[in-house]
């Protein structure tokens, strides 16, 4: 995800790496739509906008294997890491870069947005 | 390190099958040269014969193109026939000399067409019918002369005369036997077959032996029959068998019989050396399909990749005849013998004939001509070993004459129209699916799946989808004996074999058991890991770790996900039965969160529909019931219906045994959803028929009955026992629930899983066996000593993570 002119980029941070249930996820509400944030089994973390480019399910509550889950509505799979769907499905939900320092999970958001994320 | 080197000889369809299989194993075990005598990659063979009727391109039946070999590393010599083996120094040598060391060595040879040694057998235009450069040579003549005589009626002989006949020849077929495809069919549908290949314009002489080919100037003119009849020839196909390629194995010293001889594990007599395919006798049998080839190719990949699981002991084939318009299938042993039974049905005016061979009560063989539509149901039937007794009476009229009336009832995939949908789930039509099987290669339900999600939901469209590849590849479409179907591609092993080792082996959590299976994924997938989950917690109960992140999100958040992400909330009504309290508190409830949907359900309790997610904990302690598991593979509902208490009719208290049916086994979680119903008297308005378990009273006791579904497919519950008091029936119920939990796959309903096993194992462990009964019985009970309700745990602070959006 790259940064637009008109909105301004933040780290923020979003929660503890144990709030984080390991190869689960939670939920992050955002003024723009909610974001998922995963966690595969070790300490890897995933970001992406929580909707499933099929019919927008919501990714968070899927169940996550490797570096993908699977949709909770119709079973599709995608990559954590690109948001890219495997095959034959095809399409991509928009990721946020996600980073761990110190135990703590960072996000970067659009900081007072004018354009919605996605 | 250096790598283990692989060499394979002949890339077929059975050697390149096995690397394929193996490079999903162990894709960085070996460095790979492969050899292949023919200037082509590795194509659909059998699709041969649609190029040469002119309905496919050769383009269209590649399957794996020299780029694939590259993007493998896997070095290829095309055109260059692999001469001689030297077992001393491992290596083999090629023709042009080029030489390649092997740590191992897989023969893959295939087999080779057996010329008739007659005089002018050496005659150009003669040809026998095995790969592209005759295919080629065919067509090629087919455009400049126009007769053509094919020796053998055989599936070959009739498939390469009917393609050669589609590109405008004349075309006769000499056979030595007195009727067609001998080997394949029974003289009453060959001679229906006869006919109808005859209204397509060939032309046959059956009994007939051929003497001679005559010649002018170096070229076939004419064919010469003993006794003297001499047809016009300018084209002569030899199709009389095939004989395994063996002469490189045997010149290096191994044992060879007909094939070259290969164990269990595919292994020749030498260790280092594998052999698969046409080429290899396995327990004195060769094979002429692919559907044992590729059975091979999984096991021998296997060795290869040193997992050293499974073994192949034989393959029972099936046969169909691709010439379009005509169908022909066969499978196992349809010539009878000693203690078989035939049932035939034979109307050669509406051209349909049907013969059913069974044995001790089981499938064995069957022929079938003119209506083949059910062709991949009795060969399941038959691979599966399914016992057929119950349903003898049907058996010949077809699956969808079973009282499925379910979505597979649409039982005719050849006739279906292209754009007619298949998978009503995924709105895949049949031109789709047809067309992804032909130009991807396309052998089983699951590639189809992978390739166009078909049938990849709800599943109730596989029937169809396994008829479309039967009617599309022939009899290269082998169903998957249910018996070896794998948990998912994650591992080799069967839902059978995992539930055995985690029971021997006190296996007792998700990782413990992947890593003591060798799972081929860190952490398994979304099939996996949920049936993992069940099959440690029913193992060991009480001792097992529950794993939330293994469990589908409405088992881990014990409501239903609806299609906007919010949840759906289905309190237990015991029995049905209701009060004015717990109604008036479900109305607050209603009123307090606005949730928009308020529903009876067809489950007789009530559904609130559209809860927000973090809500669902308040909801709960509010309306103060227990779950009603409406979201898991749990008990569900038990049905009841008003019963002797009320209601004229009724014999038995009906509502009262649902109740403490209900109360004993709610939060008992099961491979599926069960569902119950008491129906108290045979006016059945529980509809106990199509329950999991579904009781009726009678004026001396109770019926019960089992294997019931009203879903997906409608199946009417079998009678198990008849009991006299209230107690029994519970005893007899939680015995067979616990044998389901025990034995089922995980997400078979009760149905599926009698199916599978058999009413006679069930009544032997839950009728006959008091003590078997009894050990069952005390089993789900000690399991279910202490379970708490789900929503409680939630009310109280369990999970808490689950419900909590972050909010920055
Ligand atoms: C709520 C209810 C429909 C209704 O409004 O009445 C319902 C709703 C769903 N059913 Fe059902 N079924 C409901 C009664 C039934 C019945 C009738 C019954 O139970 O008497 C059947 C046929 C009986 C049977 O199961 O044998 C039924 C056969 C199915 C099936 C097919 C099962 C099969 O083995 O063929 C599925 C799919 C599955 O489970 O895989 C299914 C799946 C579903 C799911 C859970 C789909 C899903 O996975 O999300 C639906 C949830 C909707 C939602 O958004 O909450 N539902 N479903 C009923 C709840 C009853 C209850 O009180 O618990
Ligand atoms: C026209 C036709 C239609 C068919 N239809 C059907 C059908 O409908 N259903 C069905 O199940 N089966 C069908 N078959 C049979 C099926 O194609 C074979 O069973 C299958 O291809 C065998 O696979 P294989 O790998 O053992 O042999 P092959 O596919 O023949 O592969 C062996 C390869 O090894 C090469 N080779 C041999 N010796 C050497 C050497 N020394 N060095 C290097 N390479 C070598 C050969 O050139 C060949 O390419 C059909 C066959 C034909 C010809
Ligand atoms: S409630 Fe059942 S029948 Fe109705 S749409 Fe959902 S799954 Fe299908
Ligand atoms: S919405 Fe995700 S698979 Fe359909």
């Amino acid at each position: 995800m790259s940064a637009t002119d008109s909105t301004l980029w933040n780290w923020q941070r979003v929660c503890d790496l144990k709030d984080l249930p390991p190869l689960g996820a939670r939920v992050v509400s955002h003024a723009q739509g909610d974001i998922a944030v995963f966690r595969g089994a070790g300490e890897e973390v995933f970001a992406l906008l929580d909707r499933c480019p099929h019919k927008g399910g919501p990714l968070s509550q899927g169940i996550v294997f490797g570096r993908h889950v699977s949709c909770p509505l119709h079973g599709w799979t995608i990559g954590l890491a690109d948001g890219v769907a495997v095959a034959p499905d095809q399409g991509c939900t928009p990721g946020f870069e996600v980073r761990l320092d110190g135990g703590q999970v960072y996000l970067r958001l659009p900081a007072l947005a004018a354009e919605p994320v996605a | 390190m250096q790598r283990a080197k692989l060499v394979v000889v002949g890339n077929g369809m059975a050697g390149t099958r096995t690397l394929e299989e193996l490079l999903k194993l162990a894709p960085d075990l070996y460095d790979i040269t492969v050899f292949g005598a023919e200037r082509h990659a590795n194509y659909n063979r059998i699709l041969l014969s649609p190029v040469l009727a002119g309905e496919m391109t050769l383009r269209e039946i590649m399957l794996n193109d020299e780029q694939w070999y590259r993007d493998q590393g896997i070095t290829l010599h095309l055109a260059n026939p692999v001469a001689r083996i030297d077992r001393s120094r491992r290596c083999v040598v090629a023709a042009d000399g080029t030489s390649a060391p092997y740590d191992r060595l897989l023969l893959a040879t295939g087999s080779a067409p057996v010329m008739l040694p007659i005089p002018g057998c050496e005659l150009q235009g003669v040809l026998s019918y095995r790969d592209i450069a005759d295919t080629e040579a065919m067509i090629e003549a087919s455009g400049r002369h126009s007769h053509a005589v094919v020796i053998g009626g055989g599936l070959l002989g009739l498939e390469a005369a009917n393609g050669l006949r589609q590109r405008g020849m004349e075309v006769t077929v000499v056979h030595l036997m007195p009727w067609l495809m001998e080997r394949q069919l029974d003289r009453s549908a060959a001679q229906m077959l006869e006919r109808s290949l005859a209204d397509k314009g060939l032309r046959f002489l059956l009994g007939r032996q051929t003497e001679r080919i005559t010649g002018k100037d170096g070229h076939a003119c004419a064919v010469v029959l003993k006794g003297g009849e001499e047809i016009p020839a300018d084209l002569v196909v030899m199709a009389v068998g095939i004989r395994p390629n063996v002469d490189l194995a045997r010149a290096a010293g191994l044992h060879c019989e007909r094939g070259i001889v290969v164990n269990d594990t595919l292994q020749t007599h030498d260790p280092r050396i594998y052999g698969v395919g046409e080429c290899v006798a396995h327990r004195g049998l060769t094979y002429g399909l692919v559907a044992p080839l590729f059975d091979m190719a999984k096991v021998c990949a296997n060795h290869l990749a040193r997992l050293g699981i499974g073994r192949y002991q034989g393959s029972i084939s099936s046969t169909k005849l691709k010439v379009t318009g005509v169908d022909v299938f066969s499978a196992g042993d349809f010539t009878g013998g000693e203690n078989t039974e035939e049932i035939l049905l034979q109307d050669p005016g509406g051209g349909v004939y049907k013969k059913l061979v069974l044995r001790d009560e089981r499938l064995v063989g069957t022929v079938l001509y003119g209506d083949t539509v059910d062709s991949a149901w009795y060969f399941q039937l038959l691979r599966d070993g399914t016992n057929v007794a119950q349903i003898r009476d049907h058996l010949m009229f077809g699956e969808s004459h079973l009282g499925n009336t379910g979505h597979q009832g649409q039982n005719r995939a050849v006739t279906m129209p292209d754009t007619m949908e298949v998978c009503g789930c995924n709105g895949v039509t049949k031109g789709t699916i047809v067309k992804a099987i032909k130009e991807s290669g396309l052998f089983s339900v699951d590639d189809v799946r992978k390739h166009t999600k078909a049938s990849a939901s709800c599943g109730s469209c596989t029937g169809l989808v396994e008829q479309l590849l039967a009617s599309t590849i022939g009899g290269a479409y082998a169903p998957q004996a249910a018996a070896q179907k794998p948990v998912c591609t994650c591992t080799e092993l069967t839902h059978e074999e995992v539930r055995r080792a985690i029971r021997d082996h006190h296996l007792h959590s998700i990782p413990q058991a992947m890593a003591f299976l060798d799972w081929h994924t860190p952490d398994g997938c979304a099939s996996c890991r949920p049936a993992l989950n069940y099959y440690v917690l029913c193992a060991w109960p009480r001792e097992a770790q529950d794993d939330p992140q293994s469990r589908y999100i409405n088992e881990r958040a014990h409501a239903n996900i609806q299609k906007n992400g919010t949840f759906s909330v289905v309190p237990r009504m015991f029995g049905g039965v209701t009060s004015a309290a717990e109604l008036r508190r479900i109305a607050d409830v209603v009123d307090k969160y606005a949730i928009p949907g308020v529903k009876v359900t067809g489950g007789q309790r009530i559904d609130l529909l559209g809860v927000r997610k973090e809500d669902l904990p308040r909801v709960w302690a509010d309306l103060d019931m227990p779950s009603g598991h409406a979201y898991a593979k749990a008990l569900r509902t038990v049905k009841t219906c008003v019963g002797s208490e009320w209601c004229r009719f009724g014999v038995q208290d009906s509502t009262a045994l649902g109740i403490d049916l209900e109360r004993a086994l709610a939060r008992m979680y099961a491979p599926h959803k069960v569902k119950l119903a008491v129906s108290g008297c045979p006016r059945n308005c529980a509809e106990s028929g199509i329950k999991d378990v579904g009781v009726i009273g009678v004026d001396s006791g109770w019926e019960i009955y089992v294997g019931g579904n009203g879903g997906i497919k409608t199946e009417a519950a079998q009678f198990l026992v008849k009991v006299r008091t209230a107690d029994e029936v519970l005893e007899v119920t939680g015995a067979f629930l616990q044998l389901y939990r025990e034995e089922a796959r995980y997400l078979d309903r009760t149905v599926a899983y009698i199916q599978r096993v058999g009413m006679d194992h069930i009544r032997m462990k839950v009728v006959d066996d008091a003590t078997s009964r009894l050990e069952l019985y005390q089993r789900l009970l000690f399991c279910l000593e202490g379970a708490t309700d789900p929503w409680q745990e939630r009310i109280a602070g369990a999970q808490s993570h689950e419900y909590e959006a972050i909010t920055l």
